[in-house]
């Protein structure tokens, strides 16, 4: 496999952005550089959604089927409410866990350029309320930036975003670590994919989303239907990886290859669909049961317009929102490659194909 | 202005059965606009001005309902236990008048009450002076606002229904002193903010614009004993850059603080935790819609007793005019 | 009092209703896998439906067009799904891990029995035996995480991923009927009869939609789809019309058994339209039916996501009371189920423009 060293590099370069939900410029610039030469046109929405469309071959123009790819490519961060003499405060946009933020450094995207922080906690005769040895909860947490109060209020304003400051880690046996792999995994798994689409071909049109807002408001997966229009749709994103604090049932090991949804927000023939297409190619797979809504983009696809048959497809992936997640290369590339498989796979009797059996 | 506002937060109007409202507004505004029409929901829309070549269609959102209460039973003594429209906390009830439509007064009571102690909000009950159930003039599903007189106290305003009262204000003085504008705006009078920001999505469906502001009260945080005193009386209108419902779309709230920079006008730039505005719904309408919110400092929010600063609120007006009066970049 | 009450002879309950209620409540469709129920009506109505059409998430829609040059499309929407449970890992040869779908009290859990899959194969939701237990335990209710559905021994027809349901047999009970699944199986049942009855001064868009109990998704997608003049959704709702422990009057009950189909005002998710609410209640006077307005709280129906539709739909729900929903047996009324189908009726029998001529 040639091209391990080039994904991973790719996702080197998209966790090293920040792309706070709703603030993601910084990480759709670099989207949009590495999907335009995978692709045959690049556009943005509205909202900041970036797609990029692969067209299909030997279909008129109006036959044309769409495929409907969506990652989300923001990430849980913070924003700051208040400055409070040399010190921040924040609140956190989507959801964190407060009890990993003391100690964490962070970045302050100000008007003027990029500020670093500490994230601290104070000491027990500082709150209003008494924690004792409980976790402070984030409304008592502080950033320390260094700087004095008054070149701070001149710096850092109320409504600046905060991201985690942590590089990237390569680590041993195919594992990489950093933040936002929630969900830049999946950007880079679907680069994976056009990139193999280069040398398949295939009859419908696919366009890959690289959705905004998905941990707040789920706007991009919402919205990308209505500008899409697609005849299916697959979100991909992240799902949990068995390791210390998450050995229930509802976890896979990492390196076990796509995790396939199965439940209320997937159409069942798409399930067996890609069920079918790894048991033929030996491409390792879980199923994920989602008994309720699915935490992902795909809850909004399946909903849009009048509704669109649809499927999750997840990399599994331990320590998720904290600045320090960890997934394994191999399965990014395995769900890059079962998705060209399956685009590979689709033709004119797909749709038919998609029926509810009574 | 203060006559308006007065008439304005004087009438009846919670979530679901905003017609009063909307019947004044309307009669305030009907030589201002180029055209109006009523949705199925109960939202006004309007039309000012039209799309120019370097203009946008932009969707300005105040909503006309308030918080309230419902009847859910009247018992055979004749008092009517209550549910809430929208965000009422138990806290805020307690001896405190409301008012239904067709102007039956009572004073809210309730079961079990101990010292020390805040009463579930089911645990409620109107009297309205009623000795029976035959002869209590209200019924299961009858909506009531609190009662809370209109206080003029020079620098600031005391009512109830500031929020969002003071929304319509501004977006009806700013309708009316809009002049040259290069873009085609909807002021749009929403419904059923308070009970889930309904009004909003189906008003922005229709409209369908390309810019989303809502024009709402906010937190107002420097009274005594708070944590976080972000937000203050006197400091300029607040724009949004997140609350719980949205985050406020960077490029356009950029546009907002130039806007204020040109009128030489003090902002605040507002993160609120959890809450929401019509923004939140516009936003996720069609294929997105870059939002903003313009916010007025509020304090005592949801009581029968809203304050706000008249400098906030004329700033707020002025701000909105003259971010609509420019090409925006 | 209604201006043009016309003489109408209202549908009147009939053993044919009760037996497809029977069969209705047996169907087993937890939410996100409806398709017992769909099977039921497909049969019933394809047949004379001018449409019929099964959607991306399930939802069955038919319609049956109007007979009159002037007519109202109305959508009629009842849910078909049911809360029940997912099996979600086999832990030990028939012994599985499970997740309830829909919101289920867990203490209506332990002990039950249950059918598995689309063999309905029998299992029980396990409880330790009582003197297993301290009486700490017993005070403590018995988590979710807690239990397992058992089927008696390995069967490699039964996997993850399928569903389970409460195990309980259609009944006549005196006046009432007792079942599983009652929420919505009426509503299911209502629809298919006035499908077959229709008025010929209306569009009838029954549908028949998925995934309620979890979210109200199914209506989302058909109300997009087929933009009705109006939409009137039925549904089941819980009756806590049980006696307080001091005899005191009642002020929390939703709705009560044996005083008619209950009229939404306002729920968790929809104020409903006031003119519909009026129009109904006009009607139910006029014809002399019983009706009662449901309690305004927390709740909701797939109202919840058609009101809310596009440019936005005039709404409103519709419920025959139950008691116990959300359980393995509901006791409902038949009296109030009828009167629901005749209300529905004569409502759709009188309907005309003039009715949303004025704005809300």
């Amino acid at each position: 496999m040639n091209d391990i060293p080039k994904i991973k590099e790719i996702l080197t370069d998209l966790c090293s952005l920040p792309g706070v939900s709703g603030h993601e410029t910084p990480v759709a610039e670099e989207i949009k550089t590495i999907w335009s030469k995978l692709c045959d046109e690049i556009s943005v929405s509205r909202l900041g959604n970036v797609y990029a469309l692969k067209k299909g071959i030997n279909a008129p123009e109006d036959a044309h089927r769409k495929v409907l790819f969506a990652t989300h490519m923001d990430a849980v961060g913070m924003i700051v409410t208040e400055l409070t003499g040399e010190f921040v405060r924040f609140e956190e946009i989507g959801g964190l866990d407060p009890r990993i933020l003391p100690g964490q450094f962070v970045t302050i995207h100000t008007k003027t350029g990029p500020v670093k922080g500490l994230i601290v906690m104070p000491t027990k005769s500082l709150t209003k309320e008494t924690y004792g040895s409980n976790p402070i909860p984030l409304k008592d947490l502080l950033i320390d930036t260094g700087y004095e109060a008054e070149d701070l209020q001149k710096i850092v304003r109320p409504g600046d975003v905060i991201s985690y400051a942590n590089d990237p880690v390569s680590m041993q046996d195919d594992t990489f670590s950093g933040h936002t792999l929630d969900n830049r995994a999946s950007v880079a798994a679907v680069a994976v994919c056009l990139q193999e689409l280069q040398t398949i071909q295939h009859k419908w049109d696919v366009i890959a989303a690289a959705t905004v807002l998905e941990e707040e408001s789920m706007a991009g997966g919402k919205t990308a239907p209505v500008d899409i229009r697609p005849d299916i749709a697959v979100a991909i994103d992240v799902t949990f990886a068995t390791g210390p604090g998450s050995k229930e049932w509802n976890t896979r090991p990492l390196g076990s290859g796509p995790a396939l949804g199965f439940g209320m927000n997937i159409h069942p023939k798409l399930y067996e669909l890609f069920k079918g297409i790894c048991e033929e190619l030996r491409i390792p797979y879980t199923t994920e049961f989602s008994p309720r809504m699915t935490g992902t983009d795909g809850r909004e696809l399946q909903v849009a317009l009048n509704g669109i048959p649809t499927i999750v497809i997840s990399i599994p992936l331990r320590y998720m929102h904290t600045a320090n997640e960890l997934i394994s290369m191999k399965d990014v590339r395995d769900v890059g490659h079962l998705l060209a498989e399956f685009v590979h796979r689709l033709d004119e009797n797909t749709m038919d194909s998609l029926v509810w059996e009574d | 202005m203060k006559e308006l506002l007065e008439k304005l937060t004087s009438a009846f109007g919670p979530s679901g059965y905003e017609s009063r409202v909307r019947d004044l507004i309307l009669e305030t505004i009907k030589n201002d606009i180029d055209e109006y029409r009523i949705d199925a929901l109960g939202n006004l829309i309007t039309r000012k001005g039209t799309r120019k070549a370097n203009g946008k269609r932009i969707m300005v959102s105040a909503h006309m309902d308030e918080i309230g209460l419902m009847v859910t039973h009247v018992d055979e003594q004749g008092f009517a236990y209550v549910t809430n429209l929208g965000g009422v906390r138990p806290l805020n009830l307690m001896s405190n008048r409301v008012v239904f439509a067709d102007g039956t007064e009572g004073m809210l009571c309730a079961r079990d009450m101990e010292p020390g102690k805040i009463p579930a909000l089911d645990q409620y009950f109107v009297d309205t002076g009623a000795s029976s159930r035959k002869s209590c003039k209200v019924k299961i599903g009858d909506p009531a606002v609190f009662v809370g007189r209109f206080v003029d106290m020079g620098d600031r305003r005391m009512s109830k229904t500031m929020d969002d009262r003071i929304g319509c204000l501004i977006a009806i003085e700013a309708l009316k002193a809009l002049k040259d504008s290069p873009h085609e705006v909807r002021f749009v009078f929403s419904v059923q903010e308070e009970v889930g920001l309904r009004g909003a999505k189906t008003s922005a469906y229709s409209v369908d614009p390309e810019i989303g502001i809502a024009l709402d009260v906010t937190l107002c945080n420097d009274t005594p004993g708070l944590t976080e005193r972000n937000l203050k009386f006197g400091a300029g209108p607040c724009i949004k850059a997140k609350d719980g419902s949205l985050v406020g779309t960077p490029w356009l709230n950029n546009a907002l603080y130039d806007a204020a920079e040109r009128a030489g006008i003090p902002y605040q730039v507002e993160v609120l935790r959890g809450a929401g505005t019509d923004a939140g719904a516009i936003s996720l309408t069609r294929s997105g819609v870059p939002s903003s919110v313009i916010s007025v400092a509020c304090r005592y929010v949801h009581t029968p007793s809203e304050m706000v600063d008249v400098s906030d609120v004329k700033q707020a007006i002025q701000l909105l005019v003259e971010f609509l009066s420019k090409e925006i970049k | 009092m209604m201006k043009n009450d016309k003489q109408l002879s209202l549908p009147v309950l009939t053993q044919t209703d009760i037996d497809l209620l029977a069969e209705l409540s047996h169907a087993c469709s937890v939410s996100g896998d409806e398709r017992e129920v769909r099977k039921i009506v497909r049969r019933e109505i394809q047949p004379i439906a001018d449409s019929f059409e099964v959607d991306a998430l399930g939802n069955a829609i038919a319609v049956r067009k109007a007979k009159t040059a002037e007519f109202t499309r109305v959508l009629i929407s009842a849910h078909m799904d049911e809360i029940g449970f997912m099996l979600v890992n086999e832990e030990d040869p028939g012994i599985f891990r499970f997740k309830s779908v829909g919101g289920i009290d867990p203490r209506q859990m332990a002990g039950k029995a249950v059918w598995v899959g689309p063999d309905h194969v029998p299992g029980v939701i396990g409880a330790c035996p009582i003197h297993l237990t301290t009486p700490e335990d017993r005070k403590k209710t018995i988590k979710e995480s807690d239990l397992r559905i058992d089927i008696g021994a390995e069967n490699k027809a039964v996997k993850p991923g399928m569903f389970a349901y409460y195990a309980t047999k259609f009944s006549e009970m005196g006046s009432s009927v007792c079942g599983k699944a009652l929420d919505n199986r009426f509503g299911v049942c209502i629809l298919i009869r006035l499908f077959k009855e229709c008025p010929d001064n209306v569009e009838l868009i029954a549908a028949f939609t998925v995934q309620e109990e979890v979210g109200i998704r199914g209506a989302s997608v058909v109300a997009w789809d087929r933009k009705p003049d109006l939409a009137i959704v039925i549904d089941s709702t819980p009756a806590m019309d049980l006696p307080r422990w001091d005899g005191e009057e009642s002020f929390i009950y939703k709705s009560k058994l044996g005083e008619g189909p209950a009229i939404y005002t306002h729920d968790g998710r929809t104020l409903s339209d006031p003119r519909i609410i009026n129009y109904l209640i006009d009607t139910a006077e006029a014809y002399g039916i019983p009706f009662q307005r449901r309690q305004p709280m927390p709740g909701g129906t797939d109202a919840g996501a058609i009101h809310l539709t596009q440019e936005g739909i005039p709404t409103v729900s519709m419920s025959v009371p139950g008691r116990y929903a959300h359980s393995a047996a509901a006791i409902a009324r038949k009296s109030d189920w009828e009167a629901q189908i005749q209300l529905l009726y004569a409502a759709l029998a009188n309907l005309d423009k003039t009715l949303l001529a004025q704005p809300r």
